[in-house]
């Protein structure tokens, strides 16, 4: 192996790449050639480095200088100076947004301070085209540990100890779900990974499969191991096309360097695995439809028990986690649960990686230990609210969470506290909301989300949660009633306790917890037929403020619905009733003498 | 499918691909959907003979082929525009006006969610997250990620696809 | 092992793993049902049975959730009462609410319930779905805006039947029940065996209405109206009329039928008689020209008294086409007979003639309207009711059913023997044809106690008999010695099995093999009052062979009118005016 003076990080992960990232990789190899220095400095493309919004972006070692929103034409000083030179180029550093601070390095930013990296350790860091970076970086190593030194009964001792329970959504502990499985005498068994991520605004599983494939392929042989299954399958989203790429790369090379097949390490022990592509359905996520849909089948759940421990994938016993789930046990088998029960709070251990965004500073991929605060996470990380606005809700646990107003912002961040707000830790979609969001609308959007991601097998969801999106329709539409509120109330009571899956279950949490903490927005909906966020856009009034109009017709031009009376010179206005609040007209008035309410 | 159309089928280079594949795979239930994935990739649609042909290829019943590919919004009869226009849904692009940017391409194109224009220039379609919510709102178009997209930004972006 | 729990504040006591529904039902605790088929599948989809198990997360479905030990389970809580009626009054938001207009009026199983929950009203907004009927097919009516979604029409058709027609689409609110791409069940591979329709609970799948027509035939002074039943119906009928399961009521029908204004009641036992003479003789050509003869033919010989089958086997078995018998339906021989030879013994014009056969059974409508069916110069068959829509007339007619006096089937094709009667269930046709088959051979009866082959009675998918041939008539001769075996199929998921076989070359021992589409054959067939499950499959069985063990005649070939018809009219057994009106051909389908 050559060894290199310097290594250059350079993110590539789905959000760079779109940012252009890949001309900035061969600008710059183009610049290191021109200047020879190919055989001094290596550059290593990697999975996402969690600030997306600021890529694509590069860290240039051994100093770790910290280049933000790079584009091939810096790359020349990016060689000439900094590699050349050694000076490091100031432009392109991170600058603080409070007090405009130029920041050198990653661990100086705010956003990357807080956060501690044991799912994403090696995300941005390695190579996950490469499995020579994997084993540099001690990858495999824990399942080398477990095949060579530990029995399975161990291995899930292990995991019994560290506390560590299910990212998916659920939070089961991973270990008693393991040793369930193992307790199954069967001729065949299975380990699948959920990497369906369908909640709507969440892409940590999507990250971690494109920055780090290998340790999902490991943590699966190790479950495999512990609960005796020789097959596996990675069920992952149609709509992520750069994670399948790269983990079936990774499987390629895990299978040429023999760790996964026959006899991996020598042991009696052989595993393998393979991809199965999702097809756009957010319900395959839910386990029993997961495993229906790799059969072949259209993914309708199915009622349990039995469980996936005793009849899952083909009837057969089965172990299904989640991505962020299997990342976590090769930290687990080389540091000993103990000690990664040593991070978190309570029963909630280990740390919990976020898809932070929305109204927010600094949007992105974190991995914080459970337990930190929203405010932590909302202020010290994310850098607080966008364009000096006010915080309304932050809504965590995607569309079967809730909506925490800022009255719980000092809330810990746990599997226990979050439920007693309403919301649920969910697979770690956690979106910021300022005031121009309209809570009505929130829960209106997530209503609308499971009506059209309902499998349609049950009655409440799929008849009960068309009527709430309805209702919610009619309410935002100003048409809502007090009797449609007490319906919505009604059903939404309902719906959780009667529908077949965890979809329809949680359906209602949306609706129950805006009702919950922004009652009040229902009611202004319903009785004033006013929408404070301006967002229900069938409520709004626009108007023409006459002292300030001029009289100069370009809104009356920009009408498309013939809305507009006024002449030349004098005060013009608007005809409610014909008024179809398209906005055209407040854009087109040089005056701003156009109002809405 | 009658065996004339069978046959006919098979001189074709893309049936061709897809019977390779099929004789990839196993001939059980669980193919049916790496079947159907790459048949759409091949086809670029699943029209209602191409899913009879794979009903009958691998022994499943048509009308659990038809079940199948109407179950999941990633499988299409209609035959898509040269571009497709994927706009975010996801929550932190809805936050941020996600809504206003579809109705933009929808007003502009004439078309809604799931259609494809007249001319077959563009398809319209939606997704929730492409995991690039730090440029929330966001538009795929083909494959490149347009960030903060705003309605007023949507016809200078269709001039760039002819 | 048993479960104690209490359910309702009683306590009960069960074996493990029953569900908890059946342990309600044990203490006289009625929970309601819909999506659920005991025995068969409990998809837990409508959410109708959802009790409250102190403990749980959310309600559960009595229909799948299992007992535990000390379970404390509430049927009658504010809870669950309330849980269960809004899935209800869900399921009738999105429901037309047409009972008056409803072939399912009185006898719907969403009607029953709602009515049972005391709703009047239904609280949610109306979120009707308009489908277009589908009446493409002769055998049913498909009105997709009334389904609810249940499903157990597609485990009748893809599980048990697997023709794999039926088939869920689309999904969420959108989700409709279809044959896939094609809008019309006619465009499918349906066999119209009506086993959707038979366990369908409201009115979305049902027969092809025949009743308006039959009306208008006995309204019509100029037309002679002529009925026959099949063997299935008698032990079916009463069901209508709420008598039990396995009630026989031969003669009450008969008397029925005539109160209704027909002009002949027939039996369509005659012509399963003659059947058993025809179809048994082709068994023995077939046997006389491969054993005897060395010919190359197609055996085993199956039967082909079932359209259900002989769709099946045009549509996906093409190859086992020259194994059926040509011998067509008994209704089909009944048909042209009565336009023939009645006509011609009563003196009237065939052309006044009305056939109208009451089956079991929907293909047996789709059968009436083959183009082929025309043997006797008229369409063979005019109508064909099944044992529902009979039961309706009468109802409709004023008829108090259950306190009819017997009556007696019409003389010339209304004469049959106990061999007729068990056509009606599976393996019956196998054994009536083993009864005069063996008799023919050895001129001994068939040894077995009260002339029953135990071993192909009976609910099991797949059975078989085999037995050895000995004391042979001497025009016999080359059978001594043979070992014959047969094989009993019914439900088309066993007929596929059979089929793949017979394709594999794996049916080359045995000789004879019957077919019915139908689980338990005609007495569960498409057309019989619902719902038909296990028990009332066992009891009209029951009732079928006491009916056949009641008779003093109890083979085919010993049936009067059936040596009077060879004897006056058709000859002998396979000859040529046998083979114009009573047998026919096939042809693949796809
Ligand atoms: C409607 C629905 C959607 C789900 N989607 C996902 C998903 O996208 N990813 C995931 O890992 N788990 C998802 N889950 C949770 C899984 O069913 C399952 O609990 C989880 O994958 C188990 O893994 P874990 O124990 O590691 O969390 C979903 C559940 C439901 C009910
Ligand atoms: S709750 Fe919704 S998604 Fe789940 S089974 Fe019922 S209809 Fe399907
Ligand atoms: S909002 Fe639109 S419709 Fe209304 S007045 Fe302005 S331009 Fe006209
Ligand atoms: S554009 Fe503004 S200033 Fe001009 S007429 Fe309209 S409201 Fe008045
Ligand atoms: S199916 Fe039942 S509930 Fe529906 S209209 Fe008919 S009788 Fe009434
Ligand atoms: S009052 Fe009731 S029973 Fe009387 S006619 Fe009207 S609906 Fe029928
Ligand atoms: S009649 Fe039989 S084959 Fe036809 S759809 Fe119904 S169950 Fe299926
Ligand atoms: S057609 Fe009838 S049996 Fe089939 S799903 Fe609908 S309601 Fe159920
Ligand atoms: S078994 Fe009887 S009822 Fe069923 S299709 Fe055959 S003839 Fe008809
Ligand atoms: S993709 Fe580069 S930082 Fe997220
Ligand atoms: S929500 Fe739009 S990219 Fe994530
Ligand atoms: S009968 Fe139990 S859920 Fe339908």
């Amino acid at each position: 192996m050559n060894h290199y003076r310097t290594q250059i990080l350079l993110c590539a992960g789905g959000a760079c790449i779109s940012s252009g990232c890949e001309s900035v990789r061969d600008a710059l190899l183009r610049e290191i050639k021109a200047n020879g220095l190919e055989s001094e400095i290596e550059v290593i493309t990697t999975g996402c480095m969690g600030m997306c919004e600021i890529g694509p972006m590069m860290v240039v070692s051994p100093e770790g200088i910290f280049y933000q929103k790079v584009k091939p034409e810096d790359m020349a000083d990016v060689v000439r100076e900094h590699l050349v030179k050694g000076c490091v180029v100031e432009r392109l550093l991170y600058k603080r947004a409070d007090n405009d601070e130029l920041l050198r390095f990653m661990e100086d930013i705010p956003f990357f301070k807080l956060q501690k990296k044991i799912v994403l350790r090696n995300c941005g860091k390695i190579n996950p085209e490469k499995i020579e970076e994997y084993i540099a970086v001690g990858g495999y190593e824990a399942l080398g540990k477990a095949l060579t030194s530990m029995t399975p009964e161990q291995v899930i001792e292990e995991v019994l100890t560290s506390g560590l329970r299910g990212r998916g959504g659920a939070g089961f502990p991973t270990g008693l779900k393991w040793k369930f499985t193992a307790k199954e005498s069967a001729d065949q068994k299975y380990v699948l990974c959920n990497a369906d991520e369908g909640d709507p605004g969440a892409f940590m599983d999507r990250s971690q499969l494109e920055g780090d494939p290998h340790s999902i392929i490991e943590a699966m042989a190790i479950a495999g191991y512990a609960i005796g299954a020789s097959k596996g399958y990675v069920y992952v989203r149609a709509e992520y096309p750069l994670a399948i790429q790269r983990l079936s790369n990774a499987l390629d090379q895990a299978r040429a360097k023999g760790l996964l097949g026959e006899n991996i390490f020598n042991s009696d022990f052989s595993f393998d695995l393979q991809i199965r592509m999702g097809a756009g359905a957010f319900v395959c996520g839910e386990e029993t439809a997961l495993m229906r849909s790799i059969e072949g089948y259209r993914g309708e759940p199915r009622p349990k028990p039995p469980f996936p421990a005793q009849k899952g994938l083909f009837e057969k016993p089965t172990v299904l986690n989640n991505v962020e789930t299997y990342a976590n046990i090769p930290y687990i088998i080389m540091h000993g649960g103990a000690e990664f029960a040593k991070i978190g709070s309570g029963k909630s251990t280990g740390t919990k990686v976020f898809a932070l965004a929305g109204h927010v500073n600094n949007s992105g991929l974190v991995e914080v230990p459970m337990g930190i605060t929203l405010r932590e996470i909302v202020y010290d990380i994310g850098g607080g609210i966008r364009g000096g606005k006010d915080f309304k809700a932050v809504q965590i646990g995607g569309p079967s969470g809730g909506c925490i107003p800022k009255e719980y912002l000092d809330t810990p961040v746990t599997y226990e506290t979050l439920p007693t707000l309403g919301a649920i830790m969910g697979s770690g979609g956690l979106i910021v909301m300022n005031e121009d969001a309209c809570m009505v609308d929130v829960a209106r959007y997530f209503m609308d989300f499971i009506q059209d991601e309902s499998c349609g097998k049950c009655t409440p969801c799929r008849i009960g949660t068309k009527i709430m999106l309805d209702l919610l329709n009619k309410i935002t539409h100003g048409e809502g009633t007090e009797q449609d509120l007490e319906q919505l109330e009604f059903l939404a009571g309902q719906i959780g306790k009667s529908a077949l899956c965890g979809l329809g279950q949680t359906a209602p949490n949306p609706v129950l917890s805006t009702l919950r903490y922004f009652r009040h927005e229902y009611v202004e909906h319903i009785k004033d037929k006013h929408c404070r966020s301006k967002v229900c856009r069938s409520m709004l009034r626009y108007t023409i403020d006459a002292a300030a109009c001029k009289g100069c017709g370009l809104c009356k031009k920009a009408c498309p619905a013939d809305a507009i009376s006024g002449e030349r010179k004098a005060p013009h206005s608007i005809a409610a009733d014909k008024c179809i609040r398209c906005g055209a007209c407040m854009e087109a008035c040089p005056f701003t003498a156009i109002e809405v309410k | 499918m009658s065996e004339k159309e069978h046959t006919c089928g098979c001189d074709n280079a893309l049936y061709q691909e897809l019977n390779a594949f099929i004789a990839s795979v196993p001939r059980t239930r669980d193919s049916l959907i790496p079947v159907l994935h790459k048949a759409q990739a091949l086809f670029g649609y699943l029209p209602v003979d191409l899913q009879e042909y794979i009903a009958k290829a691998l022994d499943v019943p048509a009308s659990e082929v038809y079940g199948v590919v109407t179950f999941y919004t990633y499988f299409t009869m209609q035959p898509r525009g040269r571009h497709t226009i994927n706009v975010c849904l996801g929550t932190a692009c809805y936050v941020r006006g996600a809504k206003q940017v579809v109705e933009a391409f929808s007003e502009l194109l004439g078309i809604k969610i799931g259609e494809t224009t007249p001319d077959r220039r563009f398809t319209l379609t939606a997704q929730r997250c492409f995991g690039a919510c730090g440029l929330a709102p966001a538009v795929m178009i083909n494959q490149d990620v347009h960030g903060r997209v705003n309605p007023k930004k949507v016809a200078e972006l269709l001039e760039q696809y002819k | 092992m048993t479960v104690n729990l209490t359910i309702d504040n009683q306590p009960v006591t069960v074996p493990k793993g029953t569900t908890i529904l059946n342990a309600a039902r044990s203490i006289g605790i009625k929970i309601p049902t819909l999506c659920h088929m005991e025995g068969v599948v409990s998809p837990g989809s409508c959410r109708v049975c959802l009790v409250e198990v102190e403990g749980a997360r959310t309600l559960l479905p009595s229909c799948i959730a299992q007992v535990g030990e000390g379970m404390i389970v509430h049927v009658n809580s504010k809870t669950a009462r309330t849980a269960r009626r809004t899935s209800v009054e869900l399921i009738l938001a999105n429901h037309p609410l047409d009972c008056n207009n409803c072939s399912r009026n009185n006898n719907c199983e969403l009607q029953t319930i709602a009515s049972d929950m005391g709703i009047t009203a239904s609280r949610f907004p109306r979120l009707v779905q308009e489908h277009p009927l589908d009446l493409s097919t002769s055998g049913l009516t498909r009105d997709m805006s009334k389904c609810i979604l249940c499903r157990r029409c597609v485990t009748a058709c893809q599980n048990i039947q697997q023709v794999g027609v039926l088939a869920a689409q689309k999904r969420g609110f959108a989700t409709i029940i279809g044959g896939g791409a094609k809008a019309n069940l006619a465009e499918t591979t349906c066999v119209q065996c009506g086993q959707c329709a038979a366990v369908c609970p409201v009115g979305a799948i049902t027969e092809k209405d025949a009743i308006a027509d039959v009306w208008a035939a006995l309204d019509d002074p100029k037309k002679h109206v002529v009925v026959h039943t099949a063997p299935a119906i008698r032990a079916a009928l009463g069901e209508c009329f709420g008598m039990p399961a396995g009630s026989r009521v031969t003669g009450k029908m008969v008397t029925a039928l005539r109160r209704l204004g027909f002009d002949k009641v027939f039996d369509t036992n005659f012509a399963a008689d003659l059947t058993i003479m025809e179809e048994g003789f082709e068994l023995i050509k077939r046997l006389t020209d491969a054993v005897r003869d060395k010919k190359a033919v197609a055996l085993p010989q199956f039967t082909s008294c079932c359209p259900g089958w002989i769709n099946f086997a045009e549509t996906f078995y093409p190859k086992s086409l020259p194994y059926l018998s040509s011998c067509k339906s008994p209704m089909q021989m009944e048909g042209p007979l009565i336009k023939t030879w009645y006509a011609q013994k009563a003196g009237i014009d065939p052309k006044d003639i009305v056939v109208v056969s009451v089956m079991p059974c929907t293909a047996k409508k789709h059968e009436a309207n083959r183009p082929e069916m025309v043997d006797s110069g008229f369409k063979d068959t005019d109508y064909v009711l099944t044992t529902r829509e009979l039961g309706k007339m009468v109802t409709a007619a004023g008829i108090d059913f259950v306190n009819l006096p017997d009556g007696r089937a019409d003389e010339l094709a209304g004469e049959s023997t106990g061999a007729a009667d068990i056509f009606a269930n599976s393996g019956g046709v196998m054994e009536a044809a083993l009864r005069t088959a063996y008799e023919v051979i050895t001129g001994r009866e068939l040894p077995f106690p009260s002339l029953h082959v135990a071993s192909i009675q009976g609910l099991d998918g797949i059975k078989e008999a085999a037995f050895k041939l000995d004391g042979c008539k001497p025009e016999f001769s080359f059978l001594e010695g043979v070992t014959v075996k047969v094989l009993v199929a019914h439900g088309l998921g066993n007929a596929h099995k059979v089929c793949k076989k017979l394709e594999a070359g794996d049916l080359a021992e045995y000789q004879f093999v019957e077919i019915m589409t139908c689980p338990g054959g005609c007495i569960g067939g498409g057309g019989q009052p619902r719902m038909t499950d296990d028990n009332v499959r066992r009891a009209r069985i029951a009732a079928i062979y006491s009916e056949d063990e009641s008779r003093t005649l109890r083979k085919s070939h010993e049936n009067p009118e059936i040596k009077r018809i060879y004897a006056e009219f058709l000859g002998e057994p396979l000859g040529h005016k046998s083979h114009h009106l009573l047998h026919t051909t096939y042809t693949p389908r796809q």
